[in-house]
């Protein structure tokens, strides 16, 4: 009996579903959160301009360094995807292709964030080379 | 409904104003910040991955890592790092710039136009510091 109500009549008197505001919400406390992870960035790359290979990966051994890098770079992605999200969806309307292009970038942010994730831990924790 | 026949004296769709576009507007202050605004965010999205593939290099040898420093050492890398030091602090000063009108704050013609302002200003002063570090400190990338 309930296939013959409209999906209207169905949801009415519900209230919201309160997830409209998801997107709104996560861009702006990952906007929060890489204020100052975007500034401690720089910092670091200007610090790690002149290291070579060992003075890289002695900087990637202090936790002070790793855990801050992968968030940073964790906080960067998600605001990205965020970000690319609402850029696809405001320039490209054929569905297939924004479809195609919201899920590409999706996987391209987690490729890096998983990529980036894995190598901060590897040299962090493991030591040696390859 | 009587919409069959009642077509022909209105406007097509396509006829009718859209919402505001690019093109019906004349470039001015606030409209050329808030398009920099997503072009610098959309280079920071390649500065993201570029910061993911700088650790995988630093995680696959030396090798590995001396030829990625040598890729961001080179004349292209250092004009890409530059672009993406200026997305970085336009991005921020911008990003503020949106979390304050959050807030309800900054809406006003003269605030608008004068925080537009001071976010390229700080964006290029900043990123000016940064290259001057990075020159004067002989932080040389190799």
């Amino acid at each position: 009996m309930a296939g013959y109500r409209t999906p209207l009549g169905r949801v009415r008197g519900l209230g919201a579903a309160k997830h409209g505001v998801g997107h709104f919400i996560g861009q702006r406390v990952s906007a929060v959160a890489l204020v100052f992870l975007v500034l401690w960035g720089v910092y670091s790359a200007l610090a790690l301009a002149q290291a070579d290979y060992a003075g890289a990966q002695a900087w990637m051994r202090s936790p002070w360094h790793a855990i801050p890098l992968a968030f940073l770079l964790s906080a960067a992605l998600y605001h990205g995807q965020l970000g690319m999200r609402v850029v696809i969806e405001d320039y490209i309307h054929k569905p297939l292709s924004k479809n195609a292009l919201l899920i590409l970038s999706l996987f391209v942010c987690w490729l890096g964030a998983a990529i980036g994730v894995f190598s901060i831990l590897k040299v962090a924790l493991g030591g040696g080379a390859l | 409904m009587s919409e069959a026949k009642g077509d022909a004296g209105r406007p097509k769709a396509a006829d009718r104003p859209l919402s505001p576009h690019l093109l019906n507007w004349r470039p001015h202050l606030t409209m050329t910040v808030s398009i920099l605004h997503r072009f610098t965010g959309m280079a920071l999205y390649g500065g993201a991955l570029i910061v993911a593939g700088w650790a995988a290099a630093l995680a696959s040898g030396g090798d590995a890592y001396d030829e990625y420093r040598g890729l961001l050492g080179s004349p292209l890398g250092r004009l890409v790092l530059l672009g993406v030091t200026f997305s970085i602090f336009y991005h921020l000063a911008g990003g503020l710039r949106h979390l304050a009108w959050d807030l309800g704050y900054g809406f006003e013609k003269r605030t608008a136009d004068t925080t537009a302002t001071a976010v390229v200003a700080f964006a290029v002063t900043a990123t000016i510091a940064v290259g001057a570090i990075v020159f004067f400190a002989g932080l040389g990338l190799l």
